[in-house]
């Protein structure tokens, strides 16, 4: 019997095999080799990061299946499917919480390939690409935080689309562009829906297409550092074949996500949170998201005016410009290799820039530091 | 002398204009689409923000001020004040705080007097003040 089923999925991988010639790309799998040293560990990350991103697609699309997006029924959507829809309340916090882990992990991801210099020649495309898809997450995180219409989601979007707004010659038009009007309403809670559930994926699966396929021509990137010490020994590094052995691992730190994923969403379910009210008070002990906290803090301790300029729109400028410096990282730091000068002053940004990032989120956190 | 036009050299500059035009004629459409028309809003200048009595002294609450929120606070003598209630820092909605005696934004810790000046945290300017007259035990608020 099973050795008739068996034949049976020959035959049908054949029949496959003559028309898509599919085979190739377990060839390329099995050719791809993965370098074994002792920062092997972070080539984990990517492959983590995708998965999260699945996880997302697949409860994002059951999540569209109830979900209503208008100002009067956006919020009693949501409680509807954490309250009456079998396993709503699993589908909603498990997109939540993979939403935050899978930024968390891409953090790490992005920090890890910038302190390997695995943006350095020629995969400049590649920290390019994952640059702009972690904003893309974290437009996905932003606009997705609106959608059930609560009081939180309701003055963060307030707040944010104002910081767009405040942007030089730009502002007026992203600010209107993004609230659909002057002010946050339904016509914005629309426009943050159709921004989150078709511009972002669009974009994202083109700027995803294209590095991975970055990843696959160039292969993983060894650190300058391990280059160094192999040519100092003469010998060549160790590697496994991506297929089978990386991707069995691979798939070992996928399921204890997954678990991770549902013993979250079982025992710290998503809060839901009061219906937004456009007329009533901020409420105490607002805050975004913990990824935009560093910037929320850098905004609230800055002073109203610094140099007869308002102290918000330094602080605009200020994170656009490290964001762009990061973007062309590749670019400045043109020959990275250890003892280089400028490599050296690179990591010091980085790690500056980490420390900030951490400071200020913890800074949120502690009691008083709202 | 400049070089003799050529023929392929004019054929790319009108297939290359031709391309651009189409291109703005897509883009233009596109461009004013995204960004969404003025509605036009009556202009509210007088409203009425509640009945005498309603507020404790001490207290405040928000009212509607045509499309925007507006701030009604009494003070702890009993005198009415209002201010338009969107923080001028980053356009949260402020809140009286009785403990205070002052005006509060959550979102960003920032302060106002009862004046409506800007006196704590990252707001760069004042509130925007209102007139407050009570009469037939409603309480008016209008623009000054």
């Amino acid at each position: 019997m099973s050795a008739e089923g068996t034949g049976s999925v020959a035959r049908l991988l054949a029949w496959l095999e003559e028309r898509a010639g599919w085979s190739f790309l377990v060839d390329l799998g099995k050719h791809k080799k993965v370098p074994l040293h002792r920062h092997t560990i972070w080539y984990y990350l990517g492959g983590m990061t995708l998965f999260l991103f699945i996880i997302q697609v697949c409860t994002g699309i059951l999540l569209l299946l109830y979900y209503r997006a208008s100002a009067g029924e956006a919020f009693e959507s949501v409680q509807f499917i954490v309250s009456r829809v079998p396993f709503g309340w699993l589908i909603r916090s498990i997109h939540s919480w993979s939403a935050n882990l899978l930024v968390f992990v891409l953090f790490i991801h992005m920090f890890s390939v910038f302190f390997l210099k695995a943006y350095r020649r020629p995969r400049e495309i590649t920290w390019i690409t994952g640059t702009l898809l972690l904003f893309l997450m974290m437009g996905f995180g932003f606009s997705g935080y609106l959608l059930p219409w609560n009081k939180l989601a309701f003055f963060a979007t307030q707040v944010g689309t104002e910081v767009a707004g405040a942007l030089p010659v730009v502002g007026s038009f992203a600010l209107r562009f993004l609230r659909g009007g002057d002010q946050v309403t339904g016509g914005t809670l629309t426009r943050f829906y159709g921004i989150h559930v078709a511009v972002l994926p669009a974009l994202t699966t083109a700027i995803m297409g294209l590095h991975l396929l970055m990843v696959q021509k160039h292969g993983m990137s060894e650190p300058p550092a391990i280059e160094a010490e192999q040519k100092a020994k003469g010998q060549a590094g160790r590697s496994m074949s991506f297929l089978p052995d990386f991707l069995l691992r691979d798939l070992i730190g996928w399921c204890a996500a997954l678990g991770a994923l549902a013993a979250l969403a079982a025992i710290f379910p998503w809060e839901l949170g009061e219906k937004a009210d456009p007329f009533a008070p901020a409420p105490a002990g607002i805050r975004p998201e913990w990824y935009f906290c560093w910037m929320f803090q850098t905004l609230k301790v800055l002073p109203p005016h610094v140099l007869g300029i308002e102290g918000e729109l330094w602080g605009i400028l200020g994170i656009s410009a490290g964001a762009l410096i990061w973007l062309l990282v590749p670019f400045l730091d043109r020959v990275p290799a250890p003892g280089n000068r400028l490599t050296r002053f690179f990591s010091v940004f980085g790690w500056v820039a980490l420390a900030y990032m951490a400071v200020m989120t913890v800074w949120v956190y502690l009691p008083g530091g709202r | 002398m400049g070089e003799q036009p050529t023929r392929r050299g004019f054929l790319n500059w009108f297939l290359g204009t031709s391309l651009g035009a189409m291109a703005a004629s897509v883009l233009y459409p596109l461009a004013r689409y995204v960004s969404p028309p003025d509605v036009p809003e009556a202009q509210t200048d007088r409203v009425v923000a509640g009945k005498e009595g309603d507020l404790k002294p001490n207290d405040g609450k928000i009212f509607r001020f045509g499309s925007q929120p507006g701030l009604l606070v009494r003070t702890a003598e009993g005198e009415y004040m209002a201010y338009s209630a969107a923080c001028t820092h980053l356009n949260c909605t402020v809140q009286y705080r009785g403990d205070l005696k002052q005006i509060w934004c959550a979102c960003h810790n920032g302060f106002y007097d009862l004046q409506g000046t800007n006196v704590g945290g990252p707001p760069p300017r004042p509130l925007e003040k209102f007139k407050v007259n009570v009469a037939n035990g409603e309480i008016v608020v209008s623009r000054t």
